[in-house]
Parts: C-alpha cells; sequence; structure tokens
C-alpha cells in the first residue's frame, strides 16, 4: 500500500533550496497526522553529503540518486530518476517547491505516472478538523455539505490553493490515484529549527542513464548574480506601489530597508513600468513574502498584492486614499503620503538606532 | 516546418469578481481573452515561421465560444485552426486536459509545439510538460528566447530563477512560453477579414475516440477533483490613523518596537 511522504529537495549547484526544508517542516506536520514517515528524494551529482541537513530539518530517511547526468537540472534525466523512486517505493504523498524546476518537473512525472498534481499549493491538510478550523477562520464555505460528501475520517490530502488570479481559493483531492502530488508556493510552509545530530537513513537508489535520458544539450548556464536578492527571505520587505510617484523613490525606501535589515519590494505596476526588476514584485503573478514586517508604501492593495503578502506577521501600510484595500489587512493603517512620511520615517529610525545602538 | 500553438481563452482574471453570497464566479460581462503567455507563443511561432517558412497551426481546447480565441489567432496571422470541444471534454483537469490536446496533436502532426506557460486562470504550468511527456517529445519550459533553429534542432534560452539555461533541443519539441518571448502584433484588417473567411476545424469525442481512452478524460477522467472553491475573507483591518506625519512616524516606530523589528 502506498505510504509516506516524499519531498523533493532542490539543489542548484549543490545548495537545498529553501522551499525544500519548508516542504520538510509541513511533511513532518503531516506525516504525524497519517501515523507516516517522511522522506527527501535528494538527486544531484555528488550530492550524498547534503543528506544529514535533510535529515536535521524533518527528514526520517533521504533516498540519494546521484548521477554526473543530475549534476545540472535537465526534465528528462530528473524525471527518470523521480518516477524509479516513486516506482520503487510507492509513496502516499509527493511533494515539490513550485519553482522553474518543481514546475517542470512535477507535471512531467506526474504524466508518466498517470496521477493527480494540485500546483502552487498554499496549505495542505490531512485531518478534516484541522481543514475545517481553517476553512471557518478564512471562509464562509459550506463544511457541513463537505462533511457529508467526504466523511470526517478522510485522510486524502486536501490541497488550496488560489485559483483566478487570487480571486478564489479552491481545494482539490486526488483520492483514486496514488501518489498523490502538489508543487507547494515558496515561502508558505514553516521550516523546523534544524537539530544537530539527528539520525535518519540515507539509501542510495541507482538509476540506470542511458546516454539518450539527456534529450537536450544544454549549451551554456549562465548564473545571474543581479538575480540573487531573493525577498522571500527577507525579514522585513519595505514596498513600493504606484503612489510612490517615480522609480528615484525606490532609493529612499532603501535607505528605509537598510535601516531595518531589508530589502526593498514592489507591486506590479512598477515592475511593469520598468521601476524595478521583476524578481522584487510581490504577488500572485510574483512573489509570496511572509516577513515579519511588510511595508507597503503607496500600495492600493489589488487582491493579486494582497494574496502575496497577507501572511506577513506585521503589516504597516501607508496611503493617501483612506479607502484603499491595503488597509484591511493592515496592522497599522496611516492615512497619508508617502513621499512625506518615509524621510521623515528615514530620520527617525536613523535617530531610534543611534539612540539604542 | 509545422509549427503548432496550443492556446487557452480565459476570463480576464483583473475582472473576475466572487460573490460573496454564492462562492461562485461573477462572469458576466467579463471579457475572454487569449491567454497572455499563449499570445507570446503565437506570435513567436509567427517569427519562427517567418524565418523559416512553414505553417502556424492553432489548437484550443474549450466550449464553442472559443472559436473567438481562434479567430483571432488567424487574424494574427495563423494559417489553420482547429477547436476541440465536446461535451465528453467538460470538468477534465490538467491530466486529462493534456492527454485529450496531445491526441489531438498526434493526428494533426508537429515540428515544434508551443503552448503558454500557464493560464491566468488556473495558473498551473502543467499542461504544457504533460501533453510533451504524453507525445514522447522533450519540453524546455520557461522559454524566453528562441536563439537559433535549424531542420533538426532549435536553440533557447530557459530561465530559472537564478540563472537561464541556452539549450539545445532536437526536433519535434515543446517550448512553453513566458511573456518575455514575444510582444504579440496586433491583428491587421486585412487578417480580420481573412480570419473570418478561414474555416476552424472543429474535433469532437468521436474525431478522437480512435487515440483516447475514455476512461482519461472529462470530470470522471481526471484525478483530481474539485472539494470547494470559496472567497478569502480579509484577514481584518487593524488601527486606520489620520493624523500628521510627525505623529504617523512616532505610531509606526511604536508598532516597530511592538514587534520587535527594532
Amino acid at each position: 500500500m502506498s505510504k509516506d511522504i516524499y519531498v523533493v529537495a532542490e539543489q542548484r549547484d549543490g545548495n537545498i533550496a529553501k522551499v525544500t526544508m519548508e516542504l520538510l517542516g509541513e511533511a513532518t506536520k503531516l506525516a504525524g497526522e497519517l501515523g507516516e514517515k517522511v522522506y527527501a528524494v535528494l538527486m544531484g551529482d555528488q550530492i550524498k553529503d547534503k543528506a544529514q541537513d535533510l535529515i536535521e530539518h524533518g527528514a526520517d530517511g533521504v533516498v540519494v540518486v546521484e548521477d554526473p547526468m543530475l549534476a545540472e537540472y535537465v526534465t528528462e534525466p530528473y524525471a527518470k530518476a523521480l518516477t524509479a523512486v516513486i516506482k520503487n517505493y510507492d509513496p502516499n504523498i509527493v511533494l515539490f517547491g513550485a519553482t522553474s524546476i518543481g514546475r517542470d518537473l512535477a507535471p512531467r512525472v506526474a504524466a508518466r505516472v498517470h496521477t493527480g498534481l494540485t500546483a502552487d499549493c498554499t496549505r495542505l491538510d490531512v485531518d478534516m478538523n484541522e481543514y475545517f478550523d481553517f476553512l471557518h477562520a478564512t471562509s464562509n464555505a459550506d463544511t457541513d455539505a463537505i462533511a457529508n460528501r467526504l466523511g470526517m475520517d478522510d485522510k486524502n490530502l486536501k490541497m488550496t490553493r488560489p485559483a483566478f488570479g487570487g480571486n478564489v481559493m479552491a481545494t482539490i483531492r486526488c483520492a483514486d490515484h496514488r501518489p498523490q502530488m502538489a508543487t507547494v508556493r515558496p515561502g508558505v510552509m514553516k521550516k523546523l529549527d534544524a537539530v544537530a545530530g539527528k539520525e535518519g537513513t540515507v539509501e542510495e537508489f541507482k538509476v540506470e542513464f542511458t546516454a539518450a535520458d539527456m534529450n537536450v544539450k544544454i549549451k551554456e548556464v549562465v548564473r545571474e548574480t543581479k538575480k540573487a536578492v531573493d525577498i522571500t527571505e527577507a525579514k522585513v520587505l519595505v514596498s513600493g506601489g504606484r503612489g510612490i510617484g517615480s522609480p528615484e523613490f525606490f532609493d529612499e525606501l532603501q535607505k528605509v530597508a537598510d535601516l531595518l535589515g531589508g530589502e526593498i519590494s514592489s507591486s506590479r505596476a512598477n515592475v511593469d513600468a520598468g521601476w524595478i526588476a521583476r524578481d522584487r514584485q510581490v504577488g500572485q503573478t510574483g512573489k509570496t513574502v511572509r516577513p515579519d514586517l511588510y511595508m507597503a508604501c503607496g500600495i492600493s492593495g489589488a487582491i493579486q498584492h494582497i494574496a502575496g503578502m497577507e501572511s506577513s506577521e506585521c503589516v504597516i501600510a501607508i496611503n493617501k486614499n483612506d479607502t484603499a484595500a491595503i488597509f484591511e489587512v493592515a496592522d497599522l493603517g496611516i492615512v497619508g503620503d508617502v513621499k512625506v512620511i518615509i524621510p521623515k520615517l528615514q530620520e527617525a529610525l536613523a535617530k531610534y538606532m543611534e539612540e539604542n545602538a | 516546418m509545422k509549427i503548432v500553438v496550443c492556446i487557452k481563452q480565459v476570463p480576464d482574471t483583473n475582472e473576475v469578481k466572487l460573490d460573496p453570497k454564492t462562492n461562485r464566479l461573477i462572469r458576466d460581462g467579463v471579457p475572454s481573452i487569449i491567454n497572455h503567455d499563449d499570445k507570446a507563443g503565437i506570435e513567436a511561432a509567427l517569427q519562427l515561421k517567418e524565418r523559416v517558412g512553414g505553417t502556424v497551426t492553432v489548437v484550443c481546447m474549450g466550449p464553442p465560444q472559443a472559436d473567438v480565441a481562434l479567430r483571432e489567432a488567424l487574424a494574427m496571422g495563423c494559417d489553420d485552426a482547429y477547436l476541440l470541444s465536446a461535451r465528453e471534454f467538460g470538468g477534465s483537469d490538467t491530466c486529462a486536459t493534456a492527454i485529450i490536446i496531445s491526441s489531438a496533436l498526434k493526428k494533426i502532426g508537429y515540428d515544434i509545439v508551443f503552448t503558454g506557460r500557464q493560464a491566468i486562470d488556473g495558473d498551473t504550468a502543467q499542461v504544457g510538460p504533460q501533453i510533451a511527456e504524453n507525445l514522447g517529445i522533450p519540453q524546455v519550459s520557461y522559454t524566453e528566447e528562441l536563439i537559433d533553429v535549424t531542420d533538426e534542432t532549435i536553440t533557447v534560452k530557459r530561465q530559472y530563477e537564478d540563472r537561464y539555461h541556452i539549450i539545445e533541443a532536437p526536433l519535434p519539441c515543446l517550448l512553453t512560453a513566458i511573456q518575455e518571448l514575444a510582444e504579440p502584433r496586433y491583428m491587421h484588417a486585412g487578417g480580420i477579414i481573412d480570419a473570418y473567411a478561414k474555416d476552424i476545424t472543429v474535433w469532437g469525442f468521436e474525431d478522437l475516440k480512435d487515440v483516447i481512452n475514455p476512461d482519461h478524460i472529462g470530470l470522471m477522467g481526471s484525478p483530481t477533483k474539485v472539494v470547494t472553491s470559496f472567497g478569502k475573507m480579509p484577514k481584518g483591518a487593524g488601527t486606520k490613523l489620520e493624523v500628521t506625519p510627525e505623529e504617523a512616524v512616532e505610531a509606526i516606530i511604536a508598532k516597530m518596537e511592538e514587534r520587535h523589528i527594532i
């Protein structure tokens, strides 16, 4: 019988992606509810030494597939390796990060093993009571009707995701096929604190590759350092919307971000206008962030934007328009002009830092 | 070269609203458009044809009204169009959709298949790679630029979060387009007239049943099923202040202290 949760570890140049650790955290919680175990699938070239890190972040064991063909991500060798792992171990659930790798690999593998796949999930549930607690807290969904349909002892994975540009949430199940597969948005799940020296199994799994498996030729790999800033990692984001008035004002936001040890980010409008790089965009078509503090400066709060930042621990919004939607998700809303308030905030913060240094 | 572009007609999601009482999408008056990434795929296909010759065929699965999207693609310059439309196809998830579209592509033939990376209504990015898998051909998703093409290969730039790859793929293959790939041209007047003179081939279940497993399509054949859909309730507003800039700054700093940001 299909059992256990398998997290497909994502690595680039041997560095494990943060989303993998987040998935291990979530998988540990779900596995507890199912009475199952968590395994990471680690694919790469000479990558085995990273297995311990995965164990310390929640994996009970790691299945390692090593081959020179897996050094850099290419669809077919990875799809072949993962399909072989799935056929051999028969997992109940397989989770991927919803990244440009996960979203390329997962559908290919799902079609190959003919099972369901749910994209870009922002919440996963096994336990029905917990799922209903979530529905009650965030929606007006008719839980009685769902309870009648599924029964309260349903242990299938309930995969919840935004659709229609974040206007709607939908929960999807894959009850009749295994494994149940999902890609999960980076930045949404919480990773566990690493437990140094935690023990787990490391199993090497051999896949027989042939030259034909490398069915495309990578002619060049270009790492882009300008893309190195990852706003999903920032503890503080100072984010600019249309209301900042000019691209130069991002420099002012940057000064505030620097004082707080944070980064600047943006709504879609400024990215489309070319004022700031696309990798700084927060929202449905950008990134999902959950910093300790999200400062929304001159952001009106389109639903697509809110979808990307509403899980922030604390939101401070500054906007001239007192009916701006952003105020509905703000812990503190300031009705006022960012162009006046931000320079004053810079000054006050600098002074505060000096006094409390 | 036989170039095929798969497109989806989608509601303009910027205009879609949810009825808070019924939890149903209000689609009345919401315009239907060709999905953005797919339109970039059409443009890239047309540019490719201008470079190396051949034909551009556009394929869309959807209700009869999706005919409008195909007319638009024809008006942009595509040569012929197929609408895959049947009751049996309704309710298909990405897996079942890819089975239907790939079955049609097997009959139509292809050297290069373009799809958009993802559709703005579902945002799954799954159908393109799944079509490629069903056809047994390589895929390159997140295609940002076409660099070179020969009779046997195509070389493209494939985008990642932190890098890009220059990839040479053998033909036939499938590319999923992101918007950066190509800025779609406008329909021209002559093209619009021509578009309505052309026939759109409509294929239903009967036309594909020799290559399709009926147990793998439609709502019943889809591995994933929707449990429920719902609108999100706002997180709940905190304090909103209309005060002087100085008082505002004080309040912001107090909030940062309270939350241990500073």
